[in-house]
């Protein structure tokens, strides 16, 4: 630690700090945009200038280390000047053009202006003008606003790690961009819109669409992948107009994945705003009530064992144990979460999450990843091994090649599930490198769950960490990387039929009477049998809707208060941003009103009861975040596993844009699949 | 695999795409031949292994001089870009940077003698505007950056080359040629569109920088111990 006064308030701050922390820790303002707290430091726009006692000029305080003993003063006639001078260069090449900007209102060259900068410029000559890139359907640019802070660049190859952005020609000259025009392969290219600290890089989809201070905030979780990613949603009235990341460095440090970001126009097409009900072949619109009737009329004298529910991936804890219960009440056992047809082993918790933390992979010093494609699973999670994978010594191996490069060194060790007996007895080099490591890391993915043999591969991959050390009394080295934003809450509540009841292929043609499908759309609806009373409750009109006999319009993630449970089994809440359209319902309350109707109230009547509840159901909902815990219990999930099948580890993901029904129904997410995804499939035939 | 760049990274995506307007169209693929690989490998040779990305504004030279041998004009195309990037496991985008940011590096095709006159104070003091309008009219070419008709010449504006002491200076490729004015600048330009270089260095009679007509001091020290001996042009007269 070194003792340093800054304006005449001594702080301690850890060696190695720069003058710049210093002046924070000290409560201090520092203007700024080239540093930002999570990339590497460039210190070329000058803007943090402050004055340190004995040093002969101004110096740059983002870049400039601590010494003990040293004295910053940041608010002497010098530092005003100087960073005066600074804003008066940055502007002379600045178009100054913020009435058309859309980042007016929350553009730190703008507020930094007001706040240090001169009251008028001093230059008349002309001013350079810059032509804008192309960088793909989702960031904009308008560059002559770029004051070439760099960010963007440092971004792309430190944290999205496709580095393809940079700064070419020189002084005068210099522009920021791709240089050969294409649209930047990363899933995390949001991100750049929101640390770019002026109009440059905006939001392509949101372009002139509001000013921030016209935007209510509501805090809520994205549902479209497992990540749990923190965000706030801006919404205008009743329209969702964007969506921007909420820091949390447990979870999703300060960024968020395109997918949840700019799915939302998707929000807005393909609704279900009112009940339908299918008469001589037809989809006609209804009431609620006649809906409900025409599904009790169709349940009527059906035995439990004959009715069935699918959960889909996006669903809230809340209407998930609604529908648990009603499914109960019903005397059905048919009730399964996993769509894609995982197999997962309920008896302990730590067998389907992500054990180590999102945080924690940062800790480990191996990693081995088997059946996942983390680039896609989770950008976000991604994005934090390749953050753990620059800090270096850190070998990762892989079982089943990823789609695409994962932004990081590592080694594909084979395809075959025989890489992990392979593992397990020693035999393969990588071997070594995890039973060396002292934090091991293993996470699977849905690929490797999704098979014939997937409860083989669950028993091999935990006795693997078992081998190598990864569980023990306070390091948890196991991991299931889901993809699904309701899976782990589902799992919780237990919504996998017991033995003898019917799985979702066990629905399929005609194994059930009645299949109450609660968001699912992607588990091949073509399956259900022709005589099938298909009941869909949900959002869009999406492969679901369209098989339905009964459709009862429900809410999207942000229009619902609801509890999600991230793939770390990480419990967050979200909050209501906006109301759901037309007569559409928060799907905990449709389920209760249904279960009025057939004779089976369920015992809530309001959000904190329904809590109460899903507590009472599973006591892990009524603690929110994530208890770290180690792996060393003795216990191992149940599969056998020297049961290894010899089929390849596949893809478990599709199209990444277009994975879930307000995906698929985003022009927006259409065009990136246009953009990213078909490029790639056909260079592949 | 332990490359960091997939293949669809590397390069534009779109080789050989239509050129926009005022843009050169561009090769649609670049190899180095047989000249270049053995230059090649002596330069990498001189970096430690992992640090094979320091070689990279030499290899843009061996690029732009392959072109230069090929093609008559010495350039450094877009794809010649993306092989120097695949050959020293760089993303492509800083080459580009480096290329782009250095003006010896020439990233549009340019005539068989690049003309780069350096018009910084101390030339400017010596009259490079008289060789550059003279460059101007035996060429036909009226502004900077433009090439001549018959694709032979390109004019280029250049600061300080740092070799002020012969100012004016005119940098025809690699050579320069020095203590210019403008009836020796045409009379280059003439012997350059003959296909007849002259000998590189001054234009006047000097060796080296040293003063017009030989040597002013240490007259007293004998040759082959002090300063090289008068120019060979003084000698024979
Ligand atoms: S585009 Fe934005 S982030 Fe990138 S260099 Fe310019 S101002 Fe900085
Ligand atoms: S913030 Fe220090 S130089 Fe930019
Ligand atoms: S000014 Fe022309 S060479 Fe230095």
């Amino acid at each position: 630690m070194a003792k340093v006064t800054v304006d005449g308030i001594t702080v301690e701050v850890p060696n190695g700090s720069t003058a710049l922390q210093a002046c924070e820790a000290a409560g201090k303002e520092i203007p700024r945009f080239c540093y930002h707290e999570r990339l590497s430091i460039a210190g070329n726009c000058r803007m943090c200038l402050v004055e340190v006692e004995k040093a002969p000029k101004p110096v740059a305080s983002c870049g400039f280390p601590i010494m003990d003993g040293m004295v910053i003063k940041t608010d002497t006639e010098v530092v005003r000047r100087a960073r005066r001078a600074v804003m008066e260069f940055l502007l002379i090449n600045h178009p100054l053009d913020c009435p058309i900007c859309d980042q007016g209102g929350e553009c730190d060259l703008q507020d930094q202006a007001y706040a240090y900068g001169g009251d008028h410029s001093r230059y008349a000559e002309n001013k350079r003008a810059v032509k804008d890139k192309y960088l793909g359907p989702l960031v904009k640019t308008v560059m002559t606003r770029c004051i070439q802070c760099t960010r963007c660049v440092r971004f792309a190859s430190e944290v999205a790690g496709v580095p393809e952005l940079g700064a070419t020609s020189r002084g005068e000259n210099m522009e920021i961009g791709t240089y050969v025009e294409k649209a930047l392969t990363s899933e995390l290219s949001g991100n750049l819109i929101d640390i770019c600290p002026v109009g440059a890089l905006t939001s392509r989809p949101y372009a002139f669409t509001a000013r921030p201070w016209e935007l209510k905030k509501t805090d809520s979780i994205d549902a479209t992948d497992a990540t749990g990613t923190n965000i706030r949603v801006h919404a205008r009235g009743p329209e969702v107009l964007r969506i921007l990341p909420r820091t949390n460095d447990e979870v999703n440090e300060e960024w968020m994945a395109d997918k949840g970001r700019f799915s939302i126009d998707g929000l807005k097409r393909k609704r279900l705003d009112r009940p339908w009900v299918r008469a001589h072949g037809r989809l006609h619109p209804a009431t609620w009530q006649d809906a409900f009737v025409a599904i009790a009329r169709a349940m009527q004298g059906v035995p439990g064992e004959r009715i069935g529910a699918i959960v889909g991936d996006m669903c809230d804890a809340e209407s998930m144990v609604a529908l648990r219960d009603l499914m109960t009440a019903l005397g059905s056992p048919n009730i399964d979460c996993r769509q894609d047809g995982a197999q997962y082993d309920l008896s302990r918790r730590d067998f389907y999450t992500f054990n180590s933390g999102i945080a924690g992979i940062e800790e480990a010093d191996a990693l081995l990843i088997v059946g996942a494609d983390p680039r896609h699973d989770s950008p976000v999670i991604n994005a934090r091994i390749r953050k753990r994978w620059l800090a270096g010594a850190f070998p990762v191996g892989v079982i089943g090649a990823p789609a695409s490069d994962l932004t990081y060194g590592y080694e594909v060790l084979g395809d075959q599930p025989s890489v992990l007996a392979g593992l397990i007895d020693g035999s393969l080099a990588f071997a070594d490198a995890l039973r060396g490591a002292k934090k091991p890391m293993i996470i699977v993915g849905q690929g490797a769950l999704t098979r014939d043999d997937a409860a083989a591969v669950l028993a091999a991959c935990w006795s693997l960490a078992d081998a190598v050390g990864a569980l023990s009394a306070d390091w948890h080295g196991f991991n299931v990387l889901h993809q699904a934003a309701s899976r782990v809450g589902a799992l919780d509540l237990g919504l996998v039929p017991r033995a003898g009841a019917r799985s979702v292929a066990g629905m399929m043609s005609g194994g059930v009477e009645v299949l109450w499908l609660l968001g699912a759309d992607e588990f091949g609806a073509a399956r259900i049998g022709p005589d099938t009373f298909v009941i869909y409750q949900g959002h869009h009109g999406d492969a679901g809707a369209a098989r339905a006999d009964v459709i009862l319009p429900g809410a999207t993630y942000v229009e619902k208060p609801g509890t999600y449970v991230n793939t770390e089994g990480r419990v967050q809440t979200a909050f209501q941003a906006v109301f759901p359209p037309g007569e559409a319902k928060e799907d905990w309350r449709i389920l209760r009103a249904f279960s009025e109707v057939v004779g089976h109230t369920l015992p809530y009547d309001d959000l904190p009861a329904v809590r109460a509840r899903l507590a009472e159901a599973n006591p892990v909902f009524a603690r929110q975040g994530l208890p770290r815990f180690g792996g060393g219990t003795g216990v191992a999930p149940a599969g056998d596993a020297s049961a290894l099948g010899s089929t390849p580890f596949g893809r478990a993901m599709g199209d990444y844009y277009l994975t879930n029904s307000i995906s698929r129904a985003s022009p927006t997410m259409q065009e990136c699949s246009r953009t990213y995804s078909q490029p790639v499939l056909q260079a592949a035939e | 695999m332990s490359g960091q760049f997939p293949a669809e990274n590397i390069g534009h995506g779109q080789p050989g795409h239509a050129p926009r307007p005022g843009e050169p169209a561009q090769p649609s693929a670049f190899a180095f031949d047989g000249e270049s690989e053995s230059l090649i490998t002596g330069i990498l040779a001189k970096y430690p292994e992992g640090k094979q990305a320091s070689a990279v504004i030499p290899l843009l030279y061996v690029v732009q001089k392959q072109l230069g041998r090929e093609t008559g004009s010495a350039w450094v195309p877009r794809v010649a870009m993306d092989v120097v990037a695949a050959r020293l496991g760089m993303p492509p985008i800083r080459v580009y940077e480096v290329a782009t940011f250095y003006l010896m590096f020439n990233t549009k095709p340019v005539g068989r003698y690049h003309l780069q006159v350096c018009t910084t104070t101390p030339c400017w003091l010596r009259g490079s505007d008289e060789v550059t309008r003279a460059c101007r009219e035996a060429t036909g070419i009226r502004h900077w950056g433009e090439t001549s008709e018959d694709g032979l010449f390109t004019m280029t504006e250049v600061e300080c080359l740092g070799a002020c002491a012969n100012a004016p200076i005119l940098q025809v490729n690699d050579d320069y040629y020095e203590d210019l004015d403008a009836g020796r600048t045409v009379e280059l330009i003439q012997a350059l569109r003959r296909g007849e270089p002259p000998a590189p260095g001054p234009t006047i009679d000097r060796f080296g920088s040293m003063p017009q007509g030989g040597r002013t001091t240490l007259l007293d020290v004998p040759d082959g111990e002090g300063p090289p001996p008068a120019h060979p042009a003084t000698v024979e007269a």
